[in-house]
């Protein structure tokens, strides 16, 4: 399986709950798929979609899904540890790993090579990290909801894109929508 | 009332909730201010970039978020402030330490500083110098204008400001 088609498979799940998604193509697919004003689509900025949903679970009650990809978590290793010490119960950080850097040509991430994002997790002291296959993803985040603790899951899958269009809404629209959601 | 005291109650008065912080000298005294208060939920950050991503966040769940840091962080932080913070308008106090200005032991930090009023106004981010203590008069202001207009603002505050390094 390839990242557009867990977001393909999770989507009714996502759909109840507040959404970061990463930079590019994981944005793009989501928005695709299934555009709620509960997501909210990071434009630039790549890196961050751990950071920011960190923030929004930590300000509310809602539970609140980061959609990651492992080239952005490397770019912003240093998320990890924060995670892992200021503990956000409502928070999910659902790493999709297909090993490349997938919305700029498929490059090889260090992921997919030596390197484990989930043992990584687990040193920085993250307490529930779940590494699992592209078809169990739904399962494994439904399980992570339902548990009501921050939970890290690092989704093994394949590097591949589809072609989708890329976002035109403005971002301040994305963001007003966003917030509407959040404390509607 | 120190002047840390100060800033920080000038935080609090204007709601402010959620404030990360990335550690310098400088700041070491308004940081142990912000960990004290029940107010503030404080947040260390391990980079700057990633600390203005939790700003962000903090934002759009309800809280009114401030990112406190030194002035190389301006280095860091260019794209995210203009990707994250200015494309999605969003507020976000940035209390500064300005290193390399006069009083300054460092050399390094000079080089930093050269630039970093000039990045600044680049941004077209709202600039405060705060040198004399009395400056800080104006902070309360500062942070209404700043969840007024929804843009980052900067406050660089100076070794001056801070009463120096101590004895050199």
């Amino acid at each position: 399986m390839i990242r557009s088609e867990i977001l393909r498979d999770i989507a009714p799940i996502l759909r109840d709950h507040l959404v970061i998604c990463n930079i590019g193509l994981p944005s793009q697919e989501l928005h695709m798929i299934d555009d709620q004003s509960t997501n909210f689509y990071m434009l630039g900025t790549m890196g961050l979609s751990s950071s920011i949903g960190l923030g929004v679970a930590l300000a509310q009650d809602k539970t609140v899904i980061s959609i990651d990809g492992d080239g952005s978590v490397l770019t912003n290793f240093g998320t990890l540890p924060t995670i892992a010490n200021n503990v956000a119960d409502n928070f999910i950080l659902l790493i999709i790993d297909n090993g490349s850097y997938g919305s700029t040509g498929d490059q090889p991430t260090y992921a997919g090579k030596k390197t484990s994002l989930a043992a990584v997790a687990n040193a920085c002291g993250c307490e529930n990290v779940v590494e699992c296959q592209a078809k169990d993803t739904g399962e494994v985040l439904q399980n992570a909801i339902n548990s009501k603790k921050m939970t890290i899951i690092v989704s093994k899958c394949d590097s591949g894109n589809i072609k989708v269009p890329v976002i035109t809404k403005d971002p301040v629209v994305i963001r007003d929508r966003f917030m509407t959601a959040v404390q509607s | 009332m120190s002047i840390s005291t100060k800033i920080v109650d000038d935080f609090v008065a204007n709601g402010v909730d959620f404030i990360t912080t990335v550690p310098c000298k400088q700041l070491a005294g308004v940081i142990d201010e912000v960990e004290a208060r029940d107010e503030i939920y404080h947040i260390p950050s391990n980079k700057e970039d990633e600390g203005i991503g939790l700003c962000a966040g903090a934002f759009m769940g309800g809280k009114r978020p401030a990112i406190i840091m030194q002035n190389t962080a301006i280095g860091v932080t260019v794209n995210t402030l203009v990707t994250l913070t200015q494309f999605y308008r969003m507020p976000l106090p940035m209390l500064i330490s300005y290193r390399g200005e006069l009083r300054e032991p460092v050399a390094c930090q000079v080089e930093m500083a050269v630039h970093t009023m000039a990045l600044l106004n680049q941004l077209h981010i709202p600039t405060y110098h705060f040198h004399k203590e009395s400056d800080a008069d104006e902070l309360d202001a500062i942070l209404k204008y700043t969840f007024m207009c929804n843009k980052p603002v900067a406050i660089l505050t100076d070794a001056s400001f801070w009463g120096g390094y101590g004895d050199q």
